[in-house]
């Protein structure tokens, strides 16, 4: 594990907040400061940034999507990485922005160096920074789904569960489907909403079929799919992005819980 | 067939009230998902297997006038006859003309998806020629006068019971007290009923997994044997085949082939793989007197090189719909057109026109299972989204979808007045949110909330916070 002491020598760390993040739950953006301070970085959040572009590169709106991408690129250039309590945005800086500069030789090298420096949150702990281990206490059994950018764009399967294995009192209940999408889809879920609700009550049905009564993700937009749906159910199920448990910081109320 | 590709909405709106589907549907978990898996596990060197054959395909594809001709050549040498059909108007009159000449009045068939996306049967019929389907799903579908709502199993949508009310209905000269309570009482009954139509047939049509051009030889693989039947007892063999089906070798046919079955039905191989290389020949034992392939392009070669080329590869195994979510949520009738599932979200725009089939590749959650399992690697999700740009360059994303996208983006593209937007509005929500942590309705919402909660704000952005908290020392 190479954990520099210096503070000139820690690597430099753009923390691409996610939009949903910003503006939904601030709380996750703190958690994942605070895992990556403990993993030994420096951590910047540059104002310049606003949203990764997806609603516009997945509407088939390259312009914007184009616009979105130089902007990011722009702000987080200086970083030594780039990291994202998201697979889905992380994704999208890493695999998309090279296709979507691509076809300029003024911004595709930019885009292709850049996207080396970017990683989602908790693979980057682990994979990059050699995170074992959490100090986190959580009682209880949660399950943990599988977001489809993190799982199949950017590998991330063991490492949130290498690390939920490590924080106190914690087991993990795997859900029967972990790996199928939630119907979530960006704006898929607000264009088909009737064709996403038949997915997410699968979803819902299989999380509330095992023993853990709380479920964690790396990806906001599928906990609040997911916590919408599990609380229009009236199903009791804590939802948390893992990075919150991870961090220790589960205080706060759960995703579409009620503030004490 | 007529497409309803543009009803998607109410199609799926339809086939999710539609319990008998969703019996159906919730099957291919357990079946096509859990096999192939298990198919996958036995193979240790699958994955490298499909770069093989994704590399034997991008090669065919790279010369594919060469082995077309190639592919033509050897059937000639064999005996046979090639026709080449830029439309499927010119496949429909090529393939009508043969069985005239043949002086046929029935005419039975093998699957083929070709020969659905050309609809020959209501062809052939309006000339007064009977088409029998010998696939049992093909023929289910037939009876109910219903497109394929699967390219490998097309009355997958279909339970039991609807299929024994079905045969009651149909076979009515069999007694009505017989047992049908079984798979294999029904498939006896459609065996011995296609057994007529299979010794009645003048002309035999199948359609083709792959055309080997070394060889001139055209492959099918089923597990009924039904299209051995379809294609050895009638005197006339038509053979009614895409171009992007040619491939160089019989070693390469091997090698997709060692992918499909897999991918498809898990099965190492299917039951009957089936080598056609011209008429019978003199002492063979069986065969036909006469072999005809009908060549399709339909379209084709439009996407050759282009940024739908990718799609080209598609050896039509199924394994896409199998695990896309959409697909097992609405089934295939939805997508309105006879290529459903992630698949027919690309190809299904590429031959019927982006205005008719525009919902297809949007209705996507892009999860990418469907590339992920693709023994072909094609990248499917990538391919919808080229649709989608296609969509919104020609000016066809729906006019409301494309104002709110655009206020977004004109606030996204400016930091500080996003940020302005954000840190009044989040904190707006969050009140109103607060006293029970998320939202049962919300104006402009209402595609979230009608089936789910909106979950609140917690309150101020995180930039306001982070912000506030780098002010403080």
């Amino acid at each position: 594990m190479a954990k520099n002491k210096t503070p000139e020598n820690k690597p430099h760390v753009g923390l691409f907040v996610t939009c949903l993040v910003d503006l939904i739950r601030p709380s996750i953006g703190f958690a994942s400061v605070k895992l990556l301070q403990q993993a030994g970085c420096r951590v910047g959040v540059p104002q310049a940034q606003t949203c990764c572009g997806q609603p516009a590169y997945n509407s088939g709106d390259r312009p914007d999507a184009r616009a979105l991408a130089l902007q990011t690129l722009s702000a987080f250039e200086d970083f030594d990485y780039v990291v994202a309590p998201s697979g889905s945005c992380a994704g999208m800086l890493k695999h998309h922005y090279p296709e979507l500069l691509g076809d300029d030789p003024g911004t595709a090298g930019r885009a292709r160096a850049f996207a080396d420096k970017v990683h989602e949150l908790v693979s980057f702990l682990v994979d990059i920074r050699g995170v074992t281990k959490v100090r986190a206490r959580h009682d209880g059994a949660v399950t943990y789904h599988d977001s489809c950018a993190g799982l199949r764009e950017l590998g991330v399967k063991a490492q949130p569960r290498q690390l939920l294995e490590s924080v106190e009192g914690l087991t993990l209940q795997e859900m029967e489907d972990a790996e199928v999408c939630c119907g979530f889809g960006g704006t898929f879920s607000v264009k088909y909403p009737a064709v996403s609700n038949a997915i997410v009550e699968k979803k819902t049905a299989n999380i509330a079929a095992g023993d853990a009564r709380c479920l964690l993700a790396g990806d906001l937009g599928c906990l609040m799919n997911m916590a919408g749906k599990l609380s229009r159910e009236g199903k009791d199920i804590e939802v948390r992005h893992v990075a919150e448990v991870l961090a220790g910081m589960d205080d706060d109320p759960a995703i579409g819980e009620k503030q004490s | 067939m007529k497409p309803a590709s543009r009803a998607f909405k109410t199609n799926a709106r339809k086939a999710l009230a539609n319990e008998p589907l969703q019996r159906a549907l919730g099957g291919i978990k357990h079946g096509f998902v859990a096999n192939r898996a298990k198919a996958r596990a036995a193979l240790p060197e699958f994955d490298r297997l499909r770069d093989e054959a994704r590399a034997v395909k991008e090669h065919t594809l790279a010369h594919l006038d060469l082995y077309l001709e190639e592919y033509e050549a050897k059937v000639i040498e064999a005996g046979g006859q090639v026709h080449w059909a830029p439309s499927a108007d010119d496949a429909r009159e090529t393939i009508l003309k043969i069985c005239r000449n043949a002086g046929a009045r029935t005419v039975t068939k093998g699957k083929s998806m070709v020969g659905e996306e050309i609809a020959i049967n209501a062809h052939l019929e309006a000339a007064g020629i009977k088409a029998v389907e010998t696939d049992l799903g093909e023929y289910l579908i037939q009876i109910r006068g219903e497109p394929p709502s699967h390219i490998i199993a097309p009355a997958i949508h279909l339970t039991m019971d609807q299929v024994e009310a079905d045969f009651r209905n149909i076979h009515k000269d069999l007694p009505p007290e017989r047992i049908l309570d079984e798979p294999g009482q029904l498939v006896a009954e459609a065996r011995a009923v296609l057994r007529d139509g299979f010794l009645a047939a003048d002309v035999g049509i199948t359609g083709a997994n792959l055309l080997i051009a070394e060889t001139g030889s055209s492959v099918i693989v089923t597990n009924e044997g039904n299209g051995d039947l379809t294609q050895c007892l009638p005197r006339v063999h038509i053979v009614i085949a895409s171009i992007e089906k040619a491939v160089p070798t019989l070693e390469d046919a091997n090698t997709i082939l060692r992918v499909l079955a897999r991918s498809a039905t898990g099965q190492e191989c299917s039951t009957y793989t089936t080598y056609s290389t011209g008429p019978k020949r003199p002492g063979d034992p069986d065969g036909p007197e006469e072999f005809h392939v009908v060549l399709l392009d339909n379209g084709r070669t439009e996407m050759l090189g282009g940024e739908f080329h990718d799609m080209l590869r598609c050896i039509r195994c199924g394994a896409c719909m199998n695990h896309c979510p959409v697909y097992g949520a609405v089934g295939g009738h939805a997508y309105g057109w006879v290529y459903p599932g992630p698949m027919g979200a690309v190809l299904t725009p590429s031959l019927i026109g982006i205005d008719e089939a525009g919902h297809l590749p949007n209705a996507s959650t892009f999860c990418g299972r469907c590339e992920a399992v693709c023994p072909m690697r094609i990248p499917l999700p990538k391919l919808m989204r080229h649709w989608r740009m296609r969509e919104y360059e020609e000016g066809n994303t729906p006019a409301g979808y494309k104002l709110g996208l655009k206020l977004w983006a004109f606030a996204a593209r400016r930091p500080k007045l996003y940020h302005a937007l954000t840190g009044l509005g989040a904190p707006l929500l969050a009140r109103f949110g607060k006293r029970r942590g998320r939202f049962r309705s919300l104006p402009l919402a209402g595609g979230w909330t009608r089936h789910r909660d909106l979950p609140a704000p917690q309150g101020k952005t995180f930039q306001q916070l982070w912000r506030a908290r780098e002010k403080t020392p």
